[in-house]
């Protein structure tokens, strides 16, 4: 008995030794880590919408922790300890199919997206892996008064009725939404602040392609920028999203010969603007903390130059001076 | 101290013999319907990566079936399936029959009742945080406790009435892995502590800790047992595995920073976990040299014994996956394979390749022992052949598009693209999974042979001194 007293015995102190250092006595000290500026407790909705996210399990494909590193510059600013001390219980995830939702409130800002997107991903992103969580959406004959029904692409939505978000759907989408990171003075790693930013590192551009007018571009790079932060919503086909997204395809700022307005919508967004007749409820997000004049210039070119349009290419200069002038 | 291991047991009667037979038996059988339940939820996940719509309602969601996929191999089978095999060695190491076969069968009553429990709770959507194998709502993960204890009292009581004097090395880490595990379980279900980044500090140690101190220590005790059991012969160095288990204890529990890497945990947190990721190796190859020593010279007879090659494919599974984590854990090769598929391929080499082999192959080499039935040389060479390329097929195609994936980011792609650049490794790694799980149906069939088949219908596991000698 003396034998295994000592062998258990011991190996198990030892244990809670080890265990109450590395582990416990650390959480007690973390537990307290104050809030950074600006982080504040999710509301009722929202608490009830990352319920829904851990039922749902979103959080074995999305983490919500950006790393100091230059590759997680596309999702934001890194992580700061003052993010999560709202954050019970934590959903940093261990694993990145799907990108990272630390900041999505900034970068999707849009509720129709995030609604089109849920009820099927491939609606908005082709290529798209992530489940469909129709199971979230009734499909209703007439919308009931007070309900918006979800501009679903018309490939992709049901035959019959309309889609109108459960409570549920909603909950889960104000979540998303407030997934915002907070400006923290002098914390930016990358000097990046927001969601989606440049593709590729921001050296300074090697202009490859003429886009005609003696001005010339940088169509891959272009290209690249527009499919890794307006594709989403623009869709690849720059034809949008019937109700949902206005095309860029024929697109009268978009293609027209003075590029400042559709600059200006890059830079600082838009929302509530009629476009060719209709009126977008959703908003499209800025961009002027993300992207360089030079990025931002050889987005606009690949757009002006696109799917027929035939527009003159802006430089990067013109957005500087757009940029100069302010929202 | 080798005497324990082939005691004669003359305090033991043919009854006490039958009970730890049945014992043994429907731990076996219990932990098999768990296995096959389980992946059958993991091909499913597996095929969802090439077709995500497939099945996609709410109780069918990747999201809830993935915890149930990983709780299930972990609480469900590997758990269940490693307590009846720690029951067994612990009867027998001792020269004495179980201290109680009432709280053994109490114990496995808890284990299932808290797997079905737990998996309709994450069915239901009751899932605590993703917090990833502490997911289930904490009555439930309270039951599981409560098998432990019972676990762990019935150990304690067996090895304290043992006729040696001696207690071998087996229930060393069988005994104290139930122990520790009791407190992984109180300090990860504790909730007044942990808020925000307290939280992720236990999240990152419970996640190794529950594979290092819990399935790793109850899988090194069946290779103390089995290995020198089938060969006949003692352990290559017993001081050299009292060395790895006290090495074990000190360094294991430490690394569990190394799950947040980068992330905005302390930088000594972290950093202490990368140092004890590479002080891991000390344990691990003295630990597998034991191992592999002990078989020196019968490679040859290995082809006589299946049981062995299980075996010997889980040693180097522990082996290779444990100096994989080593390697991962460091800064520079985090930045590309933390959150990748890489991960998912370390999981399955160490859980699959070494603790489920491990499993198989203490399951091979003494359930026959214990019931005198035996499966078919066809069957289990069927299971082998079948789980071993399978895994690898896993294993090699996850590392490949893991590396890619972490490259894709690295060289900072547009997101998307590493999606698609997995593509292919999704589909092959379906196919291994394919193969995985038809040798697990295999597998269940030798488990109803061994438990409900006839008696006799084959030779002993048990390799013979001589060479050539067929099992
Ligand atoms: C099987 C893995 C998987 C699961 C589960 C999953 N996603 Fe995704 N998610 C992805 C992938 C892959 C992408 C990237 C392609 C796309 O945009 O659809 C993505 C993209 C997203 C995006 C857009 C991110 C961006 O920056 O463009 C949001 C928002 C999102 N997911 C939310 C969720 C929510 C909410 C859930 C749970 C209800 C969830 N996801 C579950 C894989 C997954
Ligand atoms: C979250 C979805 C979303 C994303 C991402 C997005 N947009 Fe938009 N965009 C919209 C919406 C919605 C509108 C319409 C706004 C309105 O009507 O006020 C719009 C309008 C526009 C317009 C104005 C068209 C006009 O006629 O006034 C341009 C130009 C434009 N977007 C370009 C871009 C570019 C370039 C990017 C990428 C850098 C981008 N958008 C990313 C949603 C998005
Ligand atoms: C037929 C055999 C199996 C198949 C097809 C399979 C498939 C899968 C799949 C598809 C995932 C999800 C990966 C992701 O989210 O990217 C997964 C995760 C996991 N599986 Fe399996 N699995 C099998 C057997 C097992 C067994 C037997 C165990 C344990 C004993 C196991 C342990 C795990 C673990 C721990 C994870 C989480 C990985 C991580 O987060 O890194 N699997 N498995
Ligand atoms: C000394 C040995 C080991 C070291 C240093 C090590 C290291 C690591 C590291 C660094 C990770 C995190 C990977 C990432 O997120 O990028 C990891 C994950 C993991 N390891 Fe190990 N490992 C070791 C042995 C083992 C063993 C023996 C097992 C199983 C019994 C195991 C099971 C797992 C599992 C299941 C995960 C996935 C956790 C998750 O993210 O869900 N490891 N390991």
């Amino acid at each position: 008995m003396k034998k295994l007293l000592q062998i258990a015995g011991g190996a198990l102190l030892v244990y809670i030794v080890i265990v109450m250092g590395i582990a416990v006595i650390p959480a007690i000290d973390l537990s307290k880590t104050p809030p950074g500026p600006g982080v504040k407790p999710l509301t009722a909705l929202q608490a009830e919408g990352s319920v829904v996210y851990a039922a749902n399990g979103c959080a074995y494909c999305h983490t919500q922790q950006v790393r100091p590193l230059a590759e997680d510059k596309v999702f934001g600013r890194p992580s700061a300890p003052g993010d999560f001390s709202y954050q019970t219980p934590e959903l940093l995830g261990s694993e990145r199919t799907g990108p990272d939702l630390s900041n999505i409130g900034n970068s999707k800002p849009s509720d129709v997206w995030q609604y089109i997107h849920l009820f099927d991903p491939r609606a908005v992103v082709p290529e798209s892996v992530m489940p469909n969580f129709k199971f979230l959406f009734h499909v209703v004959a007439t919308v009931p008064p007070g309900e918006t029904a979800v501009p679903v692409p018309a490939a992709f939505a049901p035959k019959q009725g309309k889609v109108i978000p459960t409570q549920q759907a909603k909950a889960l989408v104000a979540y998303l939404l407030s997934l915002k990171q907070t400006p923290i003075p002098g914390y930016t790693m990358n000097g990046g602040m927001g969601g989606m930013t440049s593709a590729a590192p921001a050296t300074v551009p090697a202009p490859t392609a003429a886009a005609g007018g003696g001005y010339s571009y940088d169509a891959g790079k272009g290209q690249s920028l527009f499919m890794a932060n307006c594709s989403a919503c623009h869709q690849a086909t720059g034809e949008g999203i019937p109700g949902a997204f206005p095309p860029l395809k024929g697109n009268a700022a978009v293609d027209a010969d003075d590029p400042t307005l559709h600059i200006h919508t890059v830079l600082h967004g838009a929302h509530g603007v009629t476009i060719g007749g209709v009126a977008y409820s959703s908003v499209m997000p800025p961009f002027a903390d993300q992207l360089s004049d030079a990025d931002i210039a050889n987005i606009v070119n690949y757009e002006r130059s696109s799917w027929g349009n035939h527009a003159k290419p802006a430089t990067a200069a013109a957005v500087a001076a757009v940029r100069a002038k302010g929202p | 101290m080798q005497a324990t291991v082939t005691a004669q047991h003359s305090a033991v009667s043919a009854d006490d013999d039958r009970a730890l037979a049945a014992v043994f038996s429907a731990y076996t059988v219990s932990a098999t319907c768990w296995l096959l339940f389980a992946t059958a939820v993991g091909l499913l996940l597996a095929f969802k990566f090439g077709a995500p719509d497939f099945w996609a309602a709410k109780y069918l969601t990747f999201g809830r079936l993935r915890p149930i996929h990983t709780n299930d191999t972990f609480y469900g089978w590997a758990s269940i399936g490693l307590v009846g095999l720690a029951y067994y060695v612990a009867a027998r190491s001792c020269g004495t029959k179980l201290y109680s076969i009432k709280l053994a069968w109490i114990g496995l009553a808890l284990f299932n009742l808290a797997a079905i429990a737990g998996t309709i709770a994450l069915e239901l959507g009751y899932n605590w945080g993703d917090l990833e194998y502490r997911e289930w709502p904490w009555p439930i993960r309270l039951v599981f406790l409560a098998a432990l204890l019972v676990t762990g009292w019935n150990l304690i009581g067996t090895v304290a009435r043992r006729t040696t004097e001696d207690i071998y090395l087996s229930n060393w880490y069988t005994v104290c892995g139930v122990l520790w595990t009791c407190v992984i379980a109180i300090v990860a279900t504790l909730p007044w502590y942990q808020h925000g980044l307290g939280q992720v500090a236990i999240s990152g140690f419970y996640m190794h800790n529950a594979v290092g101190m819990w399935f790793t220590p109850l899988a090194l005790g069946v290779f103390y047992y089995a290995i020198p059991k089938i060969l006949s012969r003692p352990i290559y160095s017993y001081a050299l595995g009292v060395f790895a288990f006290w090495t074990n204890l000190l360094f294991y529990p430490l690394l569990g920073g190394h799950h947040f890497l980068f992330s905005p945990l302390p930088w000594w947190l972290q950093t202490t976990a990368i140092v004890f990721s590479v002080a891991m190796l000390v344990p691990v190859w003295g630990g597998s040299a034991n191992y592999l020593l002990t078989m020196r010279g019968r490679y040859r007879d290995m082809t006589h014994s299946y049981p062995l090659m299980f075996i010997l494919v889980a040693v180097i599974g522990y082996l290779f996956g444990s100096t994989q984590g080593t390697v991962e854990a460091f800064r520079s090769m985090q930045a590309i394979w933390h959150l990748t598929n890489f991960t998912v391929g370390h999981s399955h080499l160490t859980m699959y390749g070494f603790v489920t082999f491990a499993v198989w192959g203490g399951i091979y080499a003494l359930l026959p022992l214990a019931t005198h039935k035996s499966p078919g040389r066809l069957g289990i060479a069927l299971h082998f052949w079948m789980a071993l390329v399978g895994s690898f097929i896993y294993v090699i195609a996850l590392s490949i598009g893991g590396t890619i994936q972490g490259l894709d980011w690295l060289h900072q792609r547009p997101f998307i693209q590493s999606v698609t650049d997995m593509a292919p490794y999704w589909v092959w790694r379906g196919a291994g999974g394919l193969l995985m799980f038809l040798s697990h149906i295999v597998f269940a069939w030798n488990v109803w042979r061994m438990t409900s088949g006839q008696t006799g219908n084959a030779g002993s596991p048990i390799l013979a001194r001589t060479e050539g000698a067929a099992a």
